[in-house]
């Protein structure tokens, strides 16, 4: 279920819907119309419409996660204005972005890094090597990438899923030498 | 105003503004009353027409007023010359000219134009319900004009200059969900309106870029207004703050002051002090504008609303912080009406404000309370009127922060309730049966249980038997919206029982074409009827033909009705207006997926858009 929203296949979705409905009642039979050409296009919420463009679902995060309940236009009977109102709280949030604290064992002061910037582990790879290419020294360039999670526990970056990661990464820290050759070596 | 919006608000109906007479027997007769007479009426009904005059000049309701005017044609021509304030529910029920040459000497008019549903999407943009054919009829036709208060209309930035220019005496105007303008037409406005006396935005939709945003604040008349009221609590873009306080420090009768989010804990601060005689006070964001600056506010900000004795109603908190709450504790014993719906709030942080609250009588709240924050309201509030709680998270699988326990315990509580909007996730029946007991001068009853179909959550039921008692115990029950899972039974008490019944909302509800039949056939005073998503047919739809006349609308969408019917009911009802809307502009079905059908004087608008069929 992509697109727009109001499509869905309704005999599956009748296959798996749970409904207390009396023997005999009618669920209605038209299927949800579309919100395309219904909806109000919503300029305030600027950060909803970059959330929707990213992911392929309508109205972002919110709906790819309710897979199978179709999102019903003007469902509950909300108006818009006040909708935005809180949507507009959270985008704003949500656009300050995800920053995190790096530290690299040896460097003299930290830096700060945005995590919804980067797509994937190799680019965060990639710009961590680039920010910290100043204090490599003659060593040679062994190191590991960890960070601390909600926990407060100390993990290798990569090994969970990227969005999971996102979610629960507190802050970056990048250990070097003889430590991180031990810690990578047991993690193969 | 809390009392302008009541007035607005969709249970408070005239009945028919331009109603005459809609029964299908009087036909032509009926209508002809709106026509000009061939003869002047000799001297001594003269004498008594003006008799009558000076007495109905205290009539003020509009119900009674067009009860008056059917009582013969002098009376008829007494009550239009001296009605003040027009009413007109649909502004495609009557044109402008038809208004204007009954009535000549309005001074405050009140317009509505699209249908409830299109504040939910349902109704595709551009559908219509423009302000400037009435603006520019009304610049010839009302030269004294006064007040102009305007619901779901399409406004534009040039209709606000009209009204200013047009007008010299212009005192009011109120703006309620409303698309079309933009700062740009408020400066024009806020320049030319002398005499302002109140300006209030609510709600309204503005799609302006920041670029294009334009300081309308500053554009108020240098010199003393005469400002009473100004509210922009919806307007998305900040306001130039040092105009908006010298515009404050320049009202010396400014009563009711609505700002919005852009203003801070600190700024709200100032403008109070300019204003001590404020009665309604919008808060903006109730925060402080910088992190961790909370301390040195919160001392002033306790003095000011000390200081403001006469506040008996609050608003805004939009952002509210929470170590800003006990400062409004001094205003709380005095306050009637307090709108907490935009304020994440728990009920650890609402317990201490409410137990202050003894005299409120509305209370608007989000859910974030819960059911622990509605028991308090219940243990203080027993002066309550009206409740409306509101959902933070308006999906249908959100998690529910209130539910049967908080609508019990407010029914215990407060007994004087007569106005419930109540969104929720559970729901029992025996809450409910609970509620029409306790509260039986209950007028408006609006359960919203956000998910669809869903039963009586301890029994596994229906909630036919809940909203059954309702509409059996609540004699003065006019407004009733229905949720959850609902039979054809749940139709039949109201069908029975709901005899004053004027406004009914149906969504995912009902089994057959019986569900709308017994509320057409049973419900006398219907006026409003809105409809989604319930499997209700042409059957049902003809079954209600005896009745339409006496309609302001009705609605109906993704219901099972066709082509045929439609054009059945169209045929039979000539002063009908049977709007088809499409949501596809090529789709030609026989399904129909959206009607909006309503009585008219003037027949078929001529500005509908290609995706609406008039039938």
């Amino acid at each position: 279920m992509d697109g727009g929203v109001g499509y869905v296949d309704m005999d599956a979705l009748k296959a798996t819907e749970l409904r207390l409905g009396l023997p005999g009642s009618d669920p209605p039979e038209k299927p949800p119309p579309t919100t395309t050409t219904t909806a109000r296009p919503t300029k305030r919420s600027l950060d909803e419409d970059r959330a929707a463009r990213r992911e392929p679902s309508e109205g972002g995060r919110a709906t790819s996660t309710r897979a199978t309940k179709a999102q019903v236009v003007g469902w509950p009977p909300i108006r818009s204005y006040r909708k935005n109102s809180f949507q507009a709280m959270k985008a704003a949030a949500e656009a300050a972005g995800l920053y995190v604290k790096v530290s690299m064992d040896g460097a003299p002061y930290l830096r700060k890094i945005d995590l919804e910037v980067y797509k994937g582990y190799k680019e965060l790879r990639e710009a961590l090597e680039d920010m910290f290419k100043c204090f490599e020294g003659c060593k040679g360039s062994e190191y590991a990438i960890t960070y601390e999670d909600k926990d407060g526990d100390l993990m290798l970056v990569g090994d969970v899923p990227w969005e999971m990661f996102t979610s629960s990464c507190k802050k970056l820290r990048i250990i070097r030498g003889a430590e991180a050759i031990r810690g990578l070596g047991s993690s193969q | 105003m809390r009392e302008e919006r009541s007035d607005m608000s969709e249970d408070d109906d005239g009945g028919g503004e331009e109603k005459d007479s809609w029964a299908p027997g009087l036909g032509v007769a009926g209508k002809s009353r709106g026509a000009p007479y061939p003869l002047p009426p000799p001297l001594c009904d003269q004498v008594l027409e003006n008799v009558i005059e000076n007495v109905l000049q205290f009539l003020t309701s509009r119900r009674d007023r067009n009860a008056v005017s059917l009582v013969c044609r002098s009376w008829y021509r007494a009550e239009a010359q001296t009605r003040r304030e027009l009413f007109i529910g649909n502004c495609y029920a009557v044109s402008p000219r038809r208004a204007i040459d009954r009535f000549r000497c309005v001074r405050s008019l009140v317009l509505k134009g699209k249908p409830r549903f299109a504040d939910f999407g349902l109704v595709p943009i551009g559908w219509g319900a423009h302000f400037s054919p009435w603006a520019s009829a009304m610049a010839t036709g009302y030269p004294w004009l006064e007040k102009i208060c305007l619901k779901r209309m399409s406004v534009t930035d040039d209709d606000l200059s009209r009204l200013a220019l047009s007008f010299p005496f212009f005192k009011g105007l109120t703006i309620i969900c409303c698309d079309g303008f933009s700062t740009a037409g408020l400066a024009v406005f806020a320049e030319k309106c002398r005499h302002l006396r109140l300006l209030d935005l609510i709600e309204d939709y503005f799609e302006e870029e920041e670029y294009e945003v334009v300081d309308w604040i500053s554009k108020f008349p240098q010199t003393t207004t005469s400002l009473e009221t100004l509210g922009f609590d919806c307007l998305p873009s900040a306001v130039n703050f040092e105009a908006l306080e010298a515009l404050i420090a320049r009202s010396p009768a400014l009563r009711q002051l609505r700002v919005n989010h852009h203003v801070t804990v600190d700024q709200l601060r100032r403008l109070m002090v300019r204003a001590p005689q404020l009665t309604h006070l919008g808060t903006g964001s109730f925060r402080s504008p910088e992190e961790g600056e909370g301390m040195e506010h919160e001392a002033h900000l306790v003095s000011a609303f000390a200081a403001s004795r006469s506040l008996v109603s609050l608003s805004g908190f939009r952002e509210v912080e929470s170590q800003f709450l006990p400062a409004i504790y001094p205003v709380c014993s005095n306050i009637t009406f307090l709108n907490f719906s935009f304020a994440e709030i728990t009920a650890e942080d609402l317990k201490p404000v409410i137990r202050h609250c003894h005299n409120l009588q509305n209370f608007w709240v989000l859910d974030t309370v819960g059911d622990e924050g509605l028991q308090a309201v219940a243990a203080t509030c027993k002066d309550l009127r009206e409740l409306r709680v509101f959902p933070l998270d308006a999906t249908e699988d959100s998690e529910g922060f209130v539910s049967d326990v908080g609508l019990t315990a407010i029914s215990e509580g407060c007994r004087k309730l007569r106005s419930i909007l109540y969104f929720c996730q559970r729901m029992t029946n025996k809450a409910v049966l609970t509620m029409s007991k306790n509260c039986q001068e209950l007028v408006v009853f609006r359960l919203c249980i956000m998910a669809r179909h869903l039963p009586d959550h301890h029994t596994g039921e229906p909630m036919d038997e809940g909203f059954g008692a309702i509409v059996m115990n609540c004699k003065n029950l006019t407004r009733l919206a229905v949720s959850g899972l609902l039979t054809d039974k749940a139709f039949g008490y109201i069908g029975k029982y709901g005899k004053s019944i004027r406004t009914l909302s149906v969504a995912f509800a009902g089994n057959s074409d019986m569900g709308l039949r017994y509320v057409l056939e049973g419900c006398p005073k219907l006026q409003k009827l809105e409809i989604r998503d319930s499997p209700f047919g042409d059957p049902a739809l003809l079954s209600g033909i005896h009745h339409y006349y006496n309609m302001r609308f009705l609605w109906m969408s993704s219901c099972k009705l066709s082509r045929r019917g439609c054009e059945d009911v169209a045929q039979r009802l000539p002063r009908l207006v049977v709007e088809v809307i499409r949501d596809r502009p090529e789709a030609d079905d026989e399904a129909v997926e959206k009607l909006y059908m309503y009585r008219s004087l003037v027949g078929r608008r001529n500005d509908a858009p290609p995706f609406v069929k008039i039938l």
